[in-house]
């Protein structure tokens, strides 16, 4: 790409700029978005970029609208974003649901702030984890990414866009307020070391193409409109022919695939930053700008000879299951700080509540833990 | 039926879907779906090149029939997917097709916002009055006084023009057409798709089983009698005085103007951008 979309070396800038640049880098020429504070600055970034890059941004009459157009736009072969927060997120729910239904990629950045309605606008919040997972209604696997430094916007949106492009389907960006807000180094690879990833094309005929019969991977090859393959695209239950079909038959055989595409791939998709976890006893669990908090107070708590872990979630979604099962066996405490009422805290519960103590530290939101909060809970459970 | 129509059938619907179609025998929407595309295979346009969206209602099934590219969103959202099939892929020839509840009620955002804004697209509204899928509940464009499965002591609320709504929101081009009056509708479609702009047809429909019914109007050629006597041609109406126009309506085009085209707008701004101008656009320079 020779086109300026990656702005090749070192800046200042801070996480939702990043976000932008990683779209851009991750070949993203289609940005559809409605204002929302703490995610305008991503949306301010594309409306000036897009056009350089022979892209195209519109502010569209709201969040929903928004949704709808960046799956309009993928259809249309594009490589699609948006970006919100949480009432926007939540106007984004019915389109969401009809993006896992079609298998339509496009990545979707909620940069949280606390929570519900109005909440804190301005301020952080990361009680959105659940509703990433479960907003939508029905039945459907989800990737959830959250981003804990500038650096891994600008990195982690790309990934954000391969993942969406491999798995065809909606994507997200579950970052905060902080991480996006916040000002730090950034360095932009040169573009050709920038990997991408393109969804796949049929490689068969118009007339022996089954637009939605999944491959190994449970994924179909997407043809999109003006392609030749004139597909028909529908939310409601479709066999694999696209056609609508209403019958618990075919609504098994296709939701199946939608959510264990993700499930029976998942492994390769959970990303998780492990650090100290030889011989710890207590491990903390953190995501997003609070794991910044509890790395510091899990070195402090090392420094001093106490046995801490730390398991950093660069994926929330799917949640890493078959590792905390692993874990639970030898790890006596789970520290989990969200600024959330337990969130992440819930699933390790479900994970591992049976062998190992769960503690949840949470903050309702506006603020994020200091490294002390943490490391006092530390020490209360691993002396 | 002629060897025409046997024609278009085989060229235009899918061959590999199963008929028979979902609607209800006499449905208006049928009648519209031959206009558009009798209106199609005059303007000689490409299958390929073709893109149908449509919301959620019985109108919404529609694309499913056609062998265009095709998509069958959500609820009164069919013209924010068009948007954005149409900026990404500018070629293409996208036309949405809705319902009346689809477009002004849920949708009635999206639909004046999408006037507002002028794409280089195409918006059918089927107007049969009534919320024809889920059984006959009341839409914006159900007539005051009249009866609803959710009105049962008739209706106490006020019905939307919609194509006057398209023209004050500013759709460069507006029309409307009924089902009686076929050979017209199809000249309006063409026109509307041939229109450089955003285009609004809106189609006076029949839904006789579900609007009729609890109407006085139980059958389609009731309604259809009922638009013939109710439809006058714009042309007329602008020397008719408005006592004579109570209860009537006006067929034909209602606004016919040239606007700047946003795609058109976004090459500027594209160019101008490239160039190095940091912000810019029409007059702005
Ligand atoms: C968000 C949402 N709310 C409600 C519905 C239920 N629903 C389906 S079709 C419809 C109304 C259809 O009426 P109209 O748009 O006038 O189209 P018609 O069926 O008459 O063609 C409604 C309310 C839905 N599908 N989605
Ligand atoms: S319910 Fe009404 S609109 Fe729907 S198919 Fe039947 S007649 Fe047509």
């Amino acid at each position: 790409m020779n086109n300026g979309a990656v702005l090749t070396g070192e800046h200042f800038l801070n996480g939702d700029v990043a976000c932008a640049e990683g779209a851009l880098a991750a070949g993203c020429n289609f940005f559809a978005g409605y204002p929302i504070t703490p995610a305008t600055e991503v949306a301010e970034r594309m409306s000036r970029r897009l056009p350089k890059t022979g892209g195209i941004y519109i502010q569209m009459e709201d969040e929903i609208a928004s949704m709808a157009a960046i799956l309009g736009a993928s259809w249309g072969g594009a490589k699609a974003m948006t970006s919100t927060s949480g009432p926007g997120f939540s106007l984004m729910m019915e389109n969401i649901g009809l993006g896992m239904m079609t298998e339509t990629p496009c990545v979707l950045v909620n940069i949280m702030r606390a929570g519900p309605s109005t909440g804190l606008p301005t301020l952080v919040g990361q009680a959105d984890v659940m509703q990433a997972r479960w907003g939508s209604h029905g039945d459907y696997g989800v990737i959830a990414i959250s981003p804990a430094s500038v650096q891994e916007m600008f990195d982690l949106t790309i990934e954000a866009f391969n993942l969406s492009e491999q798995y065809r389907q909606p994507v997200f960006i579950l970052s905060d307020e902080v991480v996006g807000h916040m000002y730090e180094k950034l360095v932009i690879p040169p573009a050709e070391r920038i990997h991408r990833i393109e969804r796949r094309k049929p490689e068969k005929r118009p007339d022996e193409y089954v637009p939605f019969m999944g491959e190994e991977d449970l994924v179909p090859p997407m043809a999109c409109a003006g392609e030749g393959y004139r597909v028909h695209v529908t939310g409601l239950t479709h066999d694999e022919m696209g056609y609508p079909h209403m019958f618990h038959t075919t609504q098994e055989r296709l939701v199946r695939r939608l959510v264990d595409k993700i499930r029976l791939n998942a492994d390769k998709i959970i990303r998780l930053e492990s650090d100290f976890m030889e011989d710890a006893k207590v491990v903390v669990i953190a995501y997003g700008c609070v794991s910044r908090s509890a790395r510091e107070a899990v070195e402090r708590a090392r420094s001093k000879g106490l046995k801490v872990g730390m398991l950093r979630l660069i994926t929330v979604w799917p949640f890493p299951t078959k590792k905390l099962r692993e874990l639970a066996g030898r790890v006596e405490t789970f520290i989990i700080p969200e600024i959330n009422y337990g969130q992440v805290a819930y699933e390790v519960e479900r994970c591992a509540g049976d062998r190992a103590e769960i503690v949840q530290v949470g903050i309702m939101g506006g603020t994020v833990h200091s490294p002390e909060d943490i490391y006092d809970v530390i020490e209360e459970f691993a002396q | 039926m002629s060897q025409g129509v046997t024609k278009l059938i085989h060229k235009y619907l899918r061959h590999d879907k199963k008929f028979p179609h979902v609607w209800c025998p006499g449905c208006g929407n049928g009648i519209v779906l031959g206009a558009l595309i009798r209106a199609i295979d005059r303007i000689g346009l490409e299958k390929d090149e073709i893109v149908l969206a449509s919301g959620i209602g019985c109108s919404g099934r529609m694309p499913v029939y056609v062998d265009f590219n095709t998509l069958h969103t959500t609820h009164g959202r069919a013209l924010t997917f068009a948007t954005g099939i149409k900026l990404a892929k500018p070629s293409l020839t996208v036309i949405a097709i809705m319902g009346d509840g689809d477009a002004t009620a849920i949708g009635g955002n999206h639909f004046i916002h999408a006037a507002r804004r002028n794409l280089n697209l195409t918006a059918i509204i089927i107007n049969n009055q009534i919320y024809g899928m889920t059984g006959g509940q009341s839409s914006p464009t159900t007539p005051y006084g009249s009866y609803a499965t959710t009105a049962p002591y008739g209706l106490i609320e006020h019905a939307f023009s919609i194509a006057e709504l398209a023209v004050t929101a500013g759709a460069p081009f507006v029309a409307r057409g009924t089902v009686y009056h076929v050979e017209t509708l199809e000249d309006l479609v063409k026109k509307a798709i041939l229109k450089r702009g955003f285009a609004v047809v809106e189609v006076i429909s029949n839904c006789h089983v579900q609007y009729g019914r609890r109407n006085n109007m139980g059958d389609p050629v009731t309604m259809m009698k009922w638009m013939r006597d109710h439809a006058i041609r714009v042309e007329k109406a602008s020397s008719m005085s408005i006592d004579d126009m109570e209860g009537k309506f006006t067929i034909g085009v209602l606004a016919d103007v040239e606007k700047p085209i946003y795609t058109e707008e976004y090459q500027k701004i594209r160019e101008g951008a490239i160039k190095g101008r940091p912000t810019g656009g029409p007059g702005h320079g």
